[in-house]
């Protein structure tokens, strides 16, 4: 079954038609990548599955979002909650103004009751670890995290999000603002983390859509033109319009 | 030609910049020159810690030390009451408030700065001073406690607006990333927004005790005015402000009293410039 259905999603930014008519299925301990030219609407789909937007004034939606079979789209969903499930990696990191160990501990700060120092040390230590940072960065816990380098951030955000234990996580051009040797490493990454959780990628570089991920999304206008396995996708397009795009046509 | 008008124009504006740090050091050397008089005859030690001020009295008594304590405790209660309203007004104006009320609770802050201090102690003294009176069941209500609620209006448009620019200017991204991990809008709030905004805050808690410390008709309007070393926030104080404004006149020119005032001057001038210079210092690190 699949992790997250759309179903007939539309979204609407005052007048303007953002999303038009969006149907996918997202498939669990999977890479699905969406790619598309900018202004495509492909942030704001992946937006829609943590209710992100809400932050925007004006907007509108219709449709089905459904995540484990819980449209969250109803308007009394608990946001807390899904966000909670649903974790998200942004363009630009943006780790919070405190230290590394403050960082990381923040979901447990704000979701959890009672936990002790040793396990919240341990929850630094795993989390940390799962983002390979633990051997760079154990010696400085206490550091600020505005101090560390951008692909230091990133993981550091990657390693803040799954320290809240989420099942999807949603990828808003996480290397946009990295070097290729940095790009390279947080895809390793991403390949280790299909493991245990369902990843939904937004990108501008097709070349690395098509190197991580199972299934592939082209959007244009608002409209999700094609979807399915990448290889094929990117092979043998079944849309005109997509087989434009990724040849290189125009984007 | 065109050379020499830019030429012109450049040291004219070097001109009016070295202007305003020229007057600042006369300002000050003038006042050194007035005040440091008056160590001459009375020890700094005695000036600042003494308990008695009876400036006109044979020999005069010149220890301003009730009068220190009535400026701090009228700056402490105005900072008390100010500051939490303040910055949650400050809060409530970045972040909670639709776009109609901001505008206007905005427009009502620039207001409450525009109001001159004396009408301010005016209304305070027939409103405030009453009410303090009748409520705490005291001989008078022109006491500390009135000075401080008074300046705490004084304090709060500065507070606000400052702090309200401080919240303004943290990134959106900390707010995204904070809701993305189920963060609650009190928990981003509490745990980011504020931290990351703090030496704005502080900025503009700074800021608004230099005005209140400064502040001077309308505590002298209800405050009472009494120079004794006050032991609650219930009975008249005089500030070091007070002081200065209420016997200038009175003060023969060259006598000792005259000298005290200008020293007291000095005591102001070293305080609010400590303020400054603080809240200065939390500005830089947040722009670093």
């Amino acid at each position: 079954m699949a992790k997250i259905a759309a179903r007939k999603l539309n979204l609407w930014y005052g007048d303007f038609h953002a999303l038009k008519d969006v149907n996918a299925s997202f498939e669990p301990k999977k890479i699905t990548a969406i790619i598309g030219p900018s202004g495509c609407g492909k942030s704001t789909l992946l937006r829609v599955f943590n209710r992100m937007n809400d932050l925007i004034e004006g907007v509108r939606m219709d449709g089905e979002v459904l995540i484990d079979g819980a449209n969250i789209l109803d308007p009394c969903a608990d946001l807390v909650a899904l966000r909670k499930k649903v974790g998200m990696v942004f363009q630009r990191p943006n780790p919070f103004p405190l230290s590394i160990y403050e960082n990381i501990i923040f979901g447990e700060r704000i979701h959890g009751a009672g936990v002790t120092r040793d396990e919240l040390d341990g929850i630094v230590e795993k989390s940390l670890k799962d983002v390979l940072l633990w051997d760079e960065l154990k010696d400085r816990l206490q550091a600020p995290a505005l101090s560390l380098s951008l692909e230091q951030k990133q993981r550091l955000c990657i390693a803040r999000l799954i320290a809240v234990r989420p099942d999807v996580l949603l990828m808003d051009e996480p290397c946009s603002t990295l070097d290729p040797q940095a790009t390279a490493r947080i895809e390793e990454l991403m390949r280790e983390l299909k493991n245990n959780y369902t990843i939904i990628i937004v990108t501008h570089n097709m070349q690395q859509a098509a190197r991580i991920s199972d299934d592939a999304g082209f959007m244009l206008l608002g409209e999700l033109i094609e979807f399915g396995k990448t290889d094929q996708l990117f092979t043998a397009p079944q849309d005109q319009r997509t087989e434009d795009y990724i040849t290189g046509r125009y984007g | 030609m065109r050379k020499i008008k830019e030429f012109v124009i450049e040291k004219l504006i070097l001109l009016s910049g070295l202007a305003s740090i020229f007057f600042v050091i006369l300002i000050f050397l003038f006042l050194l020159k007035e005040g440091l008089a008056l160590f001459k005859i009375t020890s700094p030690f005695d000036f600042l810690f003494g308990k008695s001020w009876y400036p006109i009295s044979e020999p005069p008594q010149l220890g301003i030390l009730p009068l220190i304590l009535g400026s701090l405790l009228v700056t402490v209660g105005a900072a008390v009451i100010s500051v939490p309203i303040g910055v949650g007004c400050a809060v409530y104006i970045a972040e909670v408030a639709p776009l109609k009320i901001r505008e206007v609770l905005k427009a009502g802050i620039e207001l409450l700065a525009a109001i001159p201090s004396v009408v301010l102690g005016f209304i305070g003294m027939v409103t405030l001073v009453p009410l303090v009176k009748n409520v705490f069941h005291l001989p008078t209500g022109l006491t500390a406690l009135s000075g401080s609620i008074m300046l705490a209006f004084m304090a709060m448009p500065t507070i606000v607006s400052i702090a309200e620019d401080a919240l303004y200017s943290v990134p959106k991204t900390y707010k995204e990333g904070a809701f993305a991990l189920g963060a609650t809008h009190w928990q981003t709030i509490w745990r980011v927004m504020l931290p990351a905004a703090s030496s704005g805050i502080l900025a503009a808690v700074m800021l608004g005790i230099g005005r209140v410390i400064g502040e001077t008709m309308a505590v002298m309007m209800i405050t009472g005015n009494a120079a004794v070393i006050p032991h609650s926030i219930l009975v008249p104080v005089r500030t070091l402000t007070a002081t200065i404004a209420a016997e200038m006149g009175e003060a023969v020119v060259g006598s000792e009293h005259y000298f005290a005032l200008f020293a007291i001057g000095i005591v102001l001038f070293v305080i609010s410039f400590a303020i400054n210079v603080t809240a200065d210092l939390c500005l830089h690190k947040k722009q670093s």
